[in-house]
């Protein structure tokens, strides 16, 4: 053996991983150097000049977050089929973008989501309520992203959660503030080869392990490689029925909320406003609707491994614990042990591991993400591959928070600030309001990492339910209904969000009544996270009810409408 | 002329948006949702084919749709003489 294998093999994941953060993390710094903003149209939309393959892959980069890369396959490998939701859900939505958003956004060529709003509805109070829900819908967002950053931190680096959120702040300050839309494109354009590679490599390894087949897509859908000739889909429906846990491939949520919650998932995608600022930053028309293709292409890569990681995980993991020796257990898992994430009581004083679907009989409780932060240990891979999850894992979380970021900023400065508040505000001043904003929203959201309130992990998957009630319906009817005016695109926002939020805090918090209400109790048996669903078809009713009633918008904005239609001439965006 | 060129590019679009889509709601909420019982019944290699519509293949079709809008949406644009 060579001594620099030997070498290699010393290292140790610690090293390895410090190895890995630190040269991706001087990547990023060193982008953020190289493509500072000085104006504020770059701070905006990176200029406007974004090729349209650069902003597909900055656009994954934003989409995927910390919750994409650590927490979905776990999801998945827990809820079997049901995961599907998350998976169409939050894909399914990039065809809607691509087909009724992007092109006409980019048409008509602003800064922000608040920006189209105020203007195709002539109104201050449509541009305020629309501040609202982007900043409501962003900071839910944002806080669970540095809470990731934290975690990965403290797992992989040993160091106390609040400094890693500490470190995750600087370094988003940093290239956030100096570059603005600009610096983030080019650093998510990084951070998506990272978290890419990270992602995939482990799951090629385990799939050659597990099947032979080297393609994760296609080899959760083969037979194993010991020579059985048993599929390995059947293999674990026959262990999940086996431990008293519903057949993998069937799921347990009932028909009419998986189509609730696919639904919401789709149009609140599609209505988030950090991933429709993206397609604010390239030349033309026809290149906003290619990098909606680019992105999720880009994206599918790792949604569609995603469920293969999950059935590799789940059958690693009940294979090497079920009915196993305590005192036998692998290193991993006394490693994970002491972070709390999995627990092992022995109820029965047996000394084996009995996993279970019956709560009474079940002795082991395995926190969902380490489905991909332990998947390599689990799998015997070697250490640099761990170390890269570990790097993924930051860059998805860093690359989302910095898109965030970026518009919780440019609504303080540009729509509030500039548009409403003083309109008479230079150039420069504008710059300098941007930057200082972005610190501002840097800090609250380090805040809400270091001291996360209960509810924020609730919340994070309903900022799809917000979105979905606020800004799909006032956008779409603003691009394929002419007649839409002011008094029915406000009315119908604020019914959507605040139907949203009273049911979220009903049925997901329990505020009202003290004790969170049984399911059963449902409006038709649609769980909160579906219930954007609903919202956003009462935003739809509202709106066009109350437009019934009232004037026709003027003139100039039914040109407006009629322009953003057709495709030839988008130049840069203007004040 | 300019105001009926418009109109008929626009229409041609939403005709095709309205396809498109009608096929985006087939493969996840068709084949992924409602019919994933029936589906569930053929297996093609270790999969069955309605979970596999639901964790693979919509997602597929659904990268396939945007690349098919940007070809039509290319040439419509020639096509009227809106590709400057």
């Amino acid at each position: 053996m060579t001594h620099s294998i030997m070498l290699v093999e010393s290292l140790g994941v610690q090293n390895w991983t410090y190895i890995l953060v630190g040269v991706t993390f001087a990547i990023y710094i060193g982008i953020a150097i190289w493509s500072r903003a000085s104006s504020t149209q770059e701070f905006y939309v990176a200029g406007g000049g974004v090729s349209p393959l650069a902003n597909g892959m900055a656009t994954a980069a934003d989409w995927m977050s910390a919750a994409s890369f650590i927490s979905m396959a776990g999801i998945i490998s827990f809820a079997g089929y049901d995961g599907a939701v998350y998976l169409m859900g939050w894909t399914g939505g990039y065809v809607l973008l691509a087909l009724l958003l992007a092109p006409y956004l980019r048409k008509f060529g602003k800064f922000t989501v608040p920006d189209f709003i105020g203007d195709r509805y002539y109104s201050k109070t449509a541009r305020l309520v629309a501040v609202f829900c982007a900043l409501l819908v962003s900071f839910t967002y944002v806080a669970g992203q540095m809470r990731g950053v934290g975690i990965v931190f403290s797992r992989f680096l040993e160091v106390d959660i609040n400094t890693g959120v500490i470190i995750g702040m600087l370094i988003v300050l940093f290239y956030a503030v100096l570059g603005g839309m600009k610096g983030i494109t080019y650093t998510q354009v990084a951070q998506y080869c990272v978290l890419i590679f990270a992602f995939m490599v482990p799951a090629i390894f385990i799939s050659i392990q597990m099947t032979g087949n080297p393609i994760p897509q296609l080899g959760f859908g083969s037979e194993l490689a010991d020579g059985s000739g048993t599929y390995l889909l059947d293999k674990l429906d026959g262990l999940s029925t086996e431990l008293g846990f519903a057949e993998y491939t069937e799921g347990s949520k009932s028909l009419i909320d998986v189509f609730a919650i696919t639904l919401a998932l789709m149009v609140g995608t599609a209505g988030l406003p950090h991933v429709i600022v993206r397609f604010f930053t390239v030349k033309r028309v026809k290149d906003a609707r290619k990098s909606a293709g680019i992105a999720l292409l880009l994206i599918a890569i790792l949604y569609t491994a995603a469920p293969a990681v999950a059935v590799f995980a789940r059958t690693n993991m009940i294979e090497t614990v079920s009915n196993q020796p305590y005192a036998n257990v692998p290193g991993w898992f006394k490693k994970w042990e002491t972070t709390g994430l999995i627990a092992f009581t022995d109820k029965n004083n047996d000394g084996l591991i009995q996993y279970v679907a019956d709560a009474s009989k079940n002795e082991l409780v395995i926190d969902r993400d380490i489905m991909v932060l332990a998947n390599p240990e689990i799998a015997n891979l070697p250490d640099w591959v761990i170390a890269l999850v570990a790097a993924g894992g930051l860059a998805a979380a860093l690359s989302t928070a910095a898109g965030l970021l970026l518009v919780i900023s440019s609504s303080v400065s540009h729509d509030l600030i500039k548009k409403i508040l003083k309109p008479t505000i230079s150039e420069k001043g504008e710059l300098v309001a941007a930057r200082l904003s972005a610190v501002g929203a840097v800090c609250v959201a380090g805040y809400f990492g270091i001291n996360p309130p209960g509810f924020v992990a609730a919340v994070v998957a309903l900022a799809f339910g917000l979105a979905a009630a606020s800004f799909f319906p006032a956008i779409i009817l603003g691009i394929f209904y002419k007649r839409m005016n002011k008094e029915g695109a406000i009315a119908g926002m604020v019914v959507g969000i605040t139907a949203m939020l009273l049911y979220m805090i009903k049925y997901k918090l329990g505020w009202f009544d003290n004790v969170l209400p049984d399911k059963s109790d449902w409006w038709f048996g649609i769980s909160p996270e579906g219930f954007g669903t609903i919202a956003m078809i009462l935003n739809f009713i509202v709106s066009i009810v109350i437009m019934k009633f009232t004037p026709e918008p003027p003139k100039d904005v039914q040109e407006i409408v009629e322009n953003i239609r057709i495709p030839s001439g988008a130049g840069g965006a203007t004040h | 002329m300019t105001k009926s060129n418009a109109k008929a590019y626009w229409k041609e679009n939403i005709r095709y948006v309205l396809i498109l889509l009608l096929v985006w709601f087939l493969v996840s909420y068709g084949a992924g949702i409602i019919f994933k019982d029936a589906l569930n019944n053929i297996k093609i290699g270790g999969f069955k084919l309605g979970f596999w519509f639901a964790q693979q293949g919509a997602m597929y079709v659904f990268v396939i749709l945007i690349f098919v809008y940007v070809r039509l949406m290319n040439k419509l644009d020639k096509k009227y003489g809106y590709d400057a």
